[in-house]
C-alpha cells in the first residue's frame, strides 16, 4: 500500500489495535510450546513456582534420561518412521498413477471414475464394517493395516489431477510424434516435470501418517508395533508409565515428579523433529493449499 | 473426449456398418489401456477398503454372528436403529455430537477469516512472512501431543491452577467437570488450526488489487470499510465452499481428539456418536448395533450435506459445491 496516503486517525488506531491483538495471539500460540520445551528441561512445575529466578538446581535432564533407559519410545520412533515411509511411498505412487490417468483429455469414464471416488469422500460403510474387512485379510497387527486402506486419497487424486492438467499438451504430442507410448509419455515426461507436486504430496502423506494413531491404536494389538504416537498417547492421556523408565523409583512423590518430567521430554521427541523442519517446507505446503482450494 | 471419438468415426469407411458405441469405447480403451492400468491400483484398493465396506453395513440390519458371516446372519430390519433412537443415551448422544460441532463450525470458521484480515494489514511481508510462520506451528503437532498438552496445563497441579491459585481456594478440575469439555475441546482445536485455515484466505487477500484499495482510501473510505466493501467480498466465494464443506460435516466431528479428551467423569458432554461406536462395537464387540448407529450418522451427514450446500447456492446466487 501507499504511504503518502494519508490514513484518517481512526484508521492508525485501529492498525495500532490491530499490531498489538496479534501480538497478544503470537504470545498465545507460541507461548505453549516454549512452556513445554523449556519445562521438559527443568523439575515439575518450576517455571511457575520461580518464573525467571531459576536456578541451577531447577534444571535437570532427568525426563530425557529416563525415556531412553527404556527402549519404548525409541522403538516407537523407529516403527513411526517405517510406517509413515511405507505409507507415503504408497500413497503418493497411487495418486500420482491416477491423478495422471484422470488429467487426459478424453479419457473414457473419467466421469464415472470421479463420482466413484468422489463418492466415499462422503459416505462410507463405517468403522466395524472396514475393521471386518482389514481382519479377514490378516493384515491385523501387520504394517499392511496402517500402509495400505488408507493409501488412497481423494484429495491427493485431485491435486495430482490439477497438476498434470496444467502441464502443456504439446509436451506429449510432441513426444507422441516422436513415437513414445503413452507409457513411455508417462515415466520420461510427465514424471520428471511432476517433482514439486510429488515433494508437497509426500510431505503431507508423511507428517498424516507421523501424527496419526487412531487406525494403529484400531489395527494393532501388540505393543511392539506401536508407533510413537501410541506410545505417547499410554504415557500422555493414559497416565501409563512405562515400567522401564522408573524401575528403581519407589517413593510414589518420586514417581509423580518423573513421570510429570517425562511427559514434557517426550512431547518435546516426538514434535521437535516436525517444527525444526516445517519451515523449511513451508512454500510446498501453501502450495498445495492454493492448488486444492482452486479445484 | 468427443473430439477423439469424432475423429474415429470419420476415419470408417463409409460402407461399414456404423461402429456402436460400444464398439467404439472398447476401442479406446484397448489404445489407451496404459491409462487404465495407471488408475486400477486406486480404483482396487477403494473397492475393497471403500466399497467392501458398505456391503458389510448391511449388517446394521442383521442379528452379525460371527459364525454366520455378514451374508448369513439373520434380517432383522430396523431393530439396531430402533434400538439406538429409543435407547436413554440417545438424546444425549445426539445433541453432544451436534452441539459439539456446531459450536465448534460457529467459533472455528470465522476466527481463520478475521485472522487473515489482521494479517492482511501488516506492511512488512517480512513481518507477516514471520508471524505467519508461527501461526502454522501447532498444526504440526500431533493431535495426541495437543490433547497431551491440555491435559498437562489443565491437571489441577498444572501451570493454569497454579496460576489461578491466587485467585481461588481450591484448584478446578478441568478434565473431569463436562461443563469444560467443549470449550476446551473447540478452543484446542482453534489454538491448533486456525492459523493453518487462514492460509486460503491470506492467499486470497493478496490477488485483491492494491489500487482497488487506495482509490477508496482517497474517497475517504475507512479501514473497516474497506474491509467491508474490498475484502470481505473477494473472500465470499472461498468462504462458500469451505462453509458447505465445515457444515456438511458437522455429523463427523473427528473422533480422534474427543476420544482422547474423554475421561469417565466428562463423558456427559464427551461422549459423542463416533466415540459411543468405537466403544459399543469395537471394545464391547456388539457389532450389528454400532454398525446401525455409524450408519445413522453418516445418513444424516450426507442429506447435512446436500442441505447446507442448497441453503448456501440461494444465498450465494446459485454458487455452491456443486
Amino acid at each position: 500500500m501507499n504511504n503518502k496516503i494519508k490514513h484518517p486517525k481512526g484508521d492508525r488506531i485501529l492498525l495500532r489495535i490491530n499490531n498489538i491483538l496479534l501480538t497478544i495471539i503470537i504470545i498465545a500460540i507460541v507461548g505453549p510450546l516454549l512452556y513445554v520445551f523449556l519445562s521438559s528441561f527443568l523439575e515439575p512445575n518450576a517455571i511457575i513456582r520461580k518464573g525467571l529466578l531459576l536456578n541451577a538446581t531447577d534444571w535437570s535432564l532427568e525426563g530425557y534420561k529416563r525415556i531412553f533407559t527404556d527402549d519404548t519410545i525409541v522403538r516407537g520412533f523407529i516403527n513411526s518412521i517405517l510406517y509413515s515411509v511405507g505409507f507415503t511411498i504408497v500413497t503418493v505412487t497411487v495418486s500420482i498413477l491416477a491423478g495422471y490417468s484422470l488429467s487426459v483429455d478424453g479419457l473414457i469414464g473419467k466421469k464415472a471414475f470421479m463420482i466413484f471416488f468422489l463418492f466415499t469422500m462422503f459416505f462410507g460403510g463405517g468403522l466395524i464394517p472396514t475393521y471386518f474387512v482389514i481382519r479377514d485379510l490378516g493384515m491385523l497387527n501387520t504394517i499392511w493395516a496402517i500402509i495400505i486402506p488408507g493409501a488412497v486419497n481423494v484429495w491427493f487424486i485431485i491435486l495430482a489431477r490439477t497438476y498434470f492438467k496444467a502441464v502443456p499438451n504439446e509436451l506429449k504430442e510432441a513426444a507422441r510424434i516422436d513415437g513414445a507410448s503413452d507409457l513411455r509419455i508417462f515415466l520420461s515426461v510427465i514424471l520428471p516435470l511432476s517433482k514439486p507436486i510429488i515433494f508437497v504430496l509426500a510431505l503431507y502423506a508423511f507428517i498424516g501418517q507421523w501424527n496419526a494413531y487412531f487406525d494403529a491404536m484400531i489395527y494393532l494389538d501388540d505393543r511392539e508395533l506401536y508407533p510413537l504416537q501410541l506410545v505417547l498417547r499410554s504415557i500422555l492421556i493414559q497416565n501409563e508409565v512405562q515400567p522401564g523408565m522408573v524401575a528403581d523409583v519407589q517413593a510414589r512423590n518420586e514417581l509423580m515428579r518423573i513421570s510429570e518430567m517425562i511427559r514434557y521430554s517426550s512431547i518435546v521427541i516426538a514434535s521437535l523433529p516436525l517444527l525444526i523442519m516445517y519451515p523449511f517446507f513451508q512454500k510446498y505446503f501453501e502450495k498445495g493449499v492454493m492448488v486444492g482450494s482452486l479445484k | 473426449m468427443d473430439e477423439v471419438v469424432v475423429k474415429t468415426e470419420q476415419v470408417m469407411p463409409v460402407h461399414t456398418s456404423k461402429p456402436t458405441k460400444l464398439s467404439r469405447n472398447l476401442q479406446y480403451i484397448k489404445k489407451n489401456y496404459i491409462l487404465y492400468l495407471l488408475i486400477a491400483p486406486a480404483v482396487i484398493l477403494t473397492i475393497i477398503f471403500k466399497y467392501i465396506p458398505i456391503y458389510g453395513a448391511t449388517i446394521a440390519f442383521k442379528d452379525f454372528s460371527p459364525i454366520r458371516g455378514i451374508a448369513g446372519s439373520e434380517w432383522v430390519g430396523f431393530k439396531h436403529f430402533t434400538n439406538f433412537l429409543t435407547s436413554p443415551n440417545f438424546m444425549e448422544i445426539l445433541m453432544n455430537t451436534i452441539k459439539l460441532s456446531s459450536f465448534e463450525l460457529l467459533i472455528g470458521f470465522p476466527i481463520p477469516i478475521i485472522l487473515a484480515l489482521m494479517l492482511n494489514q501488516l506492511r512488512k511481508s517480512s513481518v507477516k512472512k514471520n508471524i505467519q510462520l508461527a501461526l502454522y506451528a501447532p498444526h504440526f503437532i500431533s493431535v495426541v501431543v495437543v490433547s497431551g498438552m491440555v491435559f498437562l496445563f489443565l491437571s489441577p497441579v498444572g501451570p493454569i491452577n497454579a496460576m489461578l491459585s491466587t485467585f481461588l481456594d481450591k484448584p478446578i478440575s478441568f478434565m473431569s467437570d463436562p461443563d469444560y469439555f467443549r470449550s476446551i475441546y473447540i478452543w484446542s482445536g482453534v489454538w491448533q488450526g486456525a492459523g493453518w485455515a487462514s492460509i486460503v484466505y491470506v492467499a486470497a487477500l493478496a490477488n485483491v488489487d492494491p489500487q482497488l484499495h487506495e482509490a477508496a482510501t482517497l474517497d475517504g473510505a475507512s479501514l473497516l470499510q474497506r474491509i467491508w466493501h474490498i475484502d470481505l467480498p473477494t473472500l465470499k466465494p472461498v468462504m462458500a465452499v469451505l462453509f458447505i464443506l465445515a457444515a456438511g460435516g458437522i455429523m463427523g466431528i473427528g473422533f480422534e481428539k474427543a476420544y482422547l479428551m474423554q475421561t469417565p467423569m466428562n463423558s456427559p458432554s464427551s461422549e459423542i456418536i463416533a466415540t459411543y461406536v468405537y466403544k459399543r462395537g469395537l471394545l464391547a464387540g456388539d457389532y450389528s448395533f454400532a454398525t446401525a448407529v455409524g450408519l445413522f450418522n453418516a445418513v444424516v451427514n450426507v442429506f447435512l450435506l446436500v442441505f447446507v450446500n442448497q441453503v448456501v447456492k440461494k444465498l450465494n446466487e446459485g454458487e455452491g459445491l456443486v
